[in-house]
């Protein structure tokens, strides 16, 4: 179960003049939650970017499961297993929260041209969408409207559904940002019941949530690495001390 | 999930309980007058539930659905023209026309959004109401009269009762079938491409062709009801494909509630006995003025947008359940 | 066909155009500032054409129906505004629509009732009532090349407003949201009644200049209301620019169009069918024209803003 789940080598990103990541080496063991800090501006979002596909990479390799992704672009990385949540939730208003990832598992199954079953009653998209919904805690609120559900509960929806299309790797995009307590500690919850069964690249200021769930943590300043590994080593690193606090 | 139908599903049951009985209880005296404007009746729902599964559900706002009542009755007309009255090649002229027009249309509108598309699909109809305008043998825009569909020897729709019943079935039919499709894989989609088409596609869901397909199936079923609207009126005129009569079907849906399929014919029922009725009752109150019905029409739909657009059956009015 | 035919043909397409873009003018700006699908605007043309029918049969004075009918449909407009349409500015456009639908509605069978449903009498006044020689031999009614005059003019102005007053900056800044409109301080409430009015105003400008050519009956702003549509689809919402353009092109086609087509088809199909099949087709290239347009270019030759 220590086999790497992503390996990214010299991953350089340039917007014009300005370096956003920097060569950046990252291994990413199965399983494991590896947390991405560092202060504004490091090049923490971007990267998220060049992983998820929708950035496309100047240099450098990225490998998910052993196989070079680096250029495909976002709809075949999502094919293949690795999945993003973004900042400014997307789901379906209008759908429960269980028709919202149903309609996900739907979206995986091949195509849509069935004109006579009823998809409430259809198993094949009813019971893994329930137990996505049990594994991140949103069982309760199977039959509530997308629109009514709060800020975070649509954040767990989000993952929910990324998960339904088979991701492996979740690519995590300040997932507490604009959460309230209580929502933040369901989010957190949600998170590490997934850890083992996903891998997650987490990106978060919330740094609760991140000594309290990363396995490893890598700090990013001006694109490029300057610390990685446990969360005590980090904790303890003078570099880091400075670029937080000096 | 309750036993009890909501108030709107109650009303549209009874309204098609009433359907069913009321060529047994209709008098001597205008029975057939009650009989075809119970057609009539069921002629608009089956156009409106149409337009219903692509505007209500597919969120496609469109400006042409009149067309097919337009190409369906040239279907029957023209064949009627040339001498031929097989029911059973006229109808399904009218299906195969009016998937033909949406297959053309579609592809062009469906790529475009908003006002866009209802210029789009406003623009084709118009195209499609000048041809019929320019026909000069078949009428102009004055139109022509047309025989009645035969199916079967002695199976004519000049007998009201057999357009009605045959009406009546059609209506079952596409009630039905528009049921299991809006809840089917096919119908989610189209919920979803209309509650949020980006998030759809980036689930890896191609839209385009499922959205096509809806728009063709609604044509089809459009055409239908233009093929019997032909028999019912016995006349053919370029005026029936108006863009103002795909308001008609809009107003409607907007009457009975877009986006639940029963409303259709809630909506329906309402406007034909408005248009029907409405103006020889304020012919009855001022004499002459019977023809301007408009007028009041006009108001009473700006009121029930303003105050109950989830149709006449909301019990909260929208505004004061907060907007979205 | 001769040269003389083919000019007075062009400037009759001119003339056109330019009652198009005073309509679409108005239209553009409504739907793309105000967000509003206003399908009632070829009403607001009827209007302005029986106000000067009427200002024009009271008092005797082509000038007093000149200045009155803009006047009197920026009135109506202000009611229509004031009482309906700004409750739908937040809605969606079909609950637009389906407002504007029954204002169409209530609108043309008002008319009918206040002045029956035969036509208005409305002539050209006597002072403009005579041709001019605008090439040896071809004599073109002064009145028709007036209104291309005052056309031209009112584009002008419209120019002016929008490249130089603060007001134009914001249309031009495609300023259609309102709290962005709000937090730079302006009254977002005024300048929205304003901007429809003004827009009723162009309307009605137009059908009182429309209204000598015409028949002035109820209804005649309908197929007024569908071209200009496709004007400003063409032209891109919320461009005054486009709208002029697009205006001259739909206006040549639609009245240059009509006899040249049914010139040449005459030949081909015989002139009884040219006689009905001309104007079909006119109209079928306008339609195909806005689907090419939109095909390559989707928001609209000039778009200042996405529909």
């Amino acid at each position: 179960m220590s086999e790497l789940a992503l390996k990214i080598e010299g991953l350089t990103k340039r917007f014009g003049g300005l370096v956003a990541t920097d060569k950046i080496a990252l291994a990413v063991v199965q399983g494991e939650v590896h947390a991405v800090i560092g202060p504004n501006g490091a090049g923490k979002t971007t990267l998220i970017g060049q992983l998820s596909g929708e950035l496309r990479s100047d240099a450098g390799r990225i490998l998910f499961e052993g196989r070079d992704v680096t250029r495909l672009g976002a709809a075949q990385r999502a094919s293949r297993g690795i999945g993003r949540s973004y900042q400014i939730t997307s789901v379906f208003l209008d759908f429960t929260t269980l028709e919202n990832v149903a309609f996900a598992v739907q979206a995986r199954s091949g195509h849509s041209f069935h004109f006579w079953r009823d998809v409430r009653g259809d198993q094949e998209l009813t019971w893994p969408a329930l137990a996505i919904l049990q594994a991140i805690g949103l069982g309760g609120r199977a039959g509530v409207r997308a629109a009514d559900l709060s800020h975070g509960e649509r954040r767990q929806l989000e993952i929910g559904m990324t998960l339904a299309m088979g991701a492996r790797l979740l690519l995590l995009d300040e997932p507490l940002a604009g959460m309230g307590a209580d929502e933040s500690v369901r989010m957190i919850e949600t998170i590490r019941g997934l850890k083992g069964k996903q891998t997650i690249v987490l990106v978060e200021h919330d740094m609760n949530a991140v000594f309290s769930l990363a396995d490893r943590i890598t700090v990013l300043v001006y694109g490029r690495i300057i610390a990685s590994g446990v969360p005590d080593a980090i904790r303890a690193n003078p570099e880091v001390q400075n670029a937080y606090f000096g | 999930m309750t036993l009890l139908p909501s108030p709107r599903a109650a009303i549209a049951l009874a309204l098609l309980l009433a359907l069913a009985l009321l060529p047994f209880v209709v008098p001597e005296q205008g029975g057939v007058f009650l009989v075809n404007f119970g057609t009539r009746v069921m002629v608009f729902a089956i156009a409106a539930i149409s337009l219903d599964l692509i505007l209500g559900y597919g969120g496609m706002v469109s400006f042409g659905h009149a067309a097919y009542i337009g190409i369906g009755g040239y279907a029957v007309a023209i064949l009627s023209f040339y001498g031929n009255d097989n029911g059973w090649l006229q109808f399904a002229l009218a299906i195969l026309g009016s998937g033909l027009l949406a297959l053309l249309i579609g592809p062009i509108a469906l790529r475009t959004t908003g006002v866009y598309f209802i210029m789009i699909t406003l623009g084709m109809t118009q195209m499609l109401y000048y041809i019929g305008i320019s026909l000069g043998q078949f009428g102009g825009d004055d139109g022509f009269r047309t025989r009645r569909s035969l199916f079967a020897p002695g199976v004519t729709l000049a007998d009201p009762l057999t357009l009605y019943y045959l009406s009546f079935a059609v209506l079952m039919l596409v009630m039905i079938g528009m049921h299991r499709i809006v809840n089917s894989r096919f119908g989610t989609v189209l919920r979803a491409a209309k509650s949020n088409e980006r998030r759809a596609q980036s689930l890896g869901v191609a839209t385009f062709p499922y959205k096509l397909a809806g728009f063709g199936l609604a044509g089809m079923v459009c055409g239908v009801a233009g093929a019997l609207n032909v028999n019912l009126k016995g006349f053919m005129t370029p005026d029936y494909m108006h863009w103002i009569r795909s308001g008609d079907l809009m107003v409607m849906l907007l009457m009975g509630g877009q986006g639940t399929l029963v409303g259709a014919l809630i909506g329906a029922a309402v406007f034909q006995v408005i248009e029907t009725f409405l103006p020889d009752t304020i012919e009855a109150l001022l004499p002459g003025q019977g023809q301007n019905w408009e007028v009041l029409f006009g108001p009473l739909l700006i009121l029930l947008v303003l105050f109950f657009k989830g149709g006449l059956i909301s019990p909260i009015p929208r505004r004061w359940r907060g907007g979205r | 066909m001769s040269w003389t035919f083919l000019l007075e043909q062009i400037l009759n397409g001119l003339q056109y155009g330019v009652f198009l873009f005073l309509v679409a003018a108005g239209l553009t700006l409504i739907f793309g500032i105000l967000n509003l699908v206003n399908l009632a605007h070829g009403s607001l043309f009827m209007v302005g054409a029986y106000a000067a029918a009427l200002v024009f049969r009271l008092a005797h004075s082509f000038i007093a129906a000149f200045l009155l009918a803009p006047v009197i449909t920026f009135a109506v407009g202000y009611v229509i505004e004031r009482l309906i349409l700004r409750y739908v500015y937040a809605r969606d456009h079909m609950d637009q629509v389906l407002v504007t639908f029954g204002l169409i509605l209530f609108l043309n069978r008002l008319t009918v009732i206040l002045f029956g449903s035969a036509s208005q009498p409305f002539d050209i006044p006597d002072s403009l009532a005579f041709t001019v020689d605008i090439l040896p031999n071809t004599p073109y009614p002064v009145f028709r090349l007036v209104i291309i005059g005052v056309g031209l003019i009112v584009a002008l102005g419209l120019y002016v407003i929008i490249a130089r007053t603060h007001m134009g900056a914001l249309i031009r800044a495609g300023a259609s949201n309102r709290i962005m409109l709000s937090s730079l301080g302006v009254n977002v409430r005024w300048l929205y009644t304003w901007v429809f009015c003004s827009g009723a105003a162009l309307a009605g400008f137009a059908g009182m200049m429309a209204g000598p050519l015409v028949s002035v009956e109820p209804g005649m702003g309908d197929e007024m209301l569908i071209l200009a549509f496709v004007v400003i689809v063409i032209g891109g919402i919320g461009s005054i620019r486009g709208a002029l353009v697009a205006s001259v092109a739909v206006g040549l086609i639609q009245i240059a169009g009509r006899t040249t087509f049914k010139v040449v088809l005459a030949d081909i199909i015989g002139s009884t069918a040219a006689q009905s099949a001309a104007p079909a087709l006119a109209s079928m290239s306008i339609y195909l024209g806005m689907v090419a347009v939109l095909f390559t270019r989707p928001q609209g030759l000039f778009a200042a803003r996405k529909g």
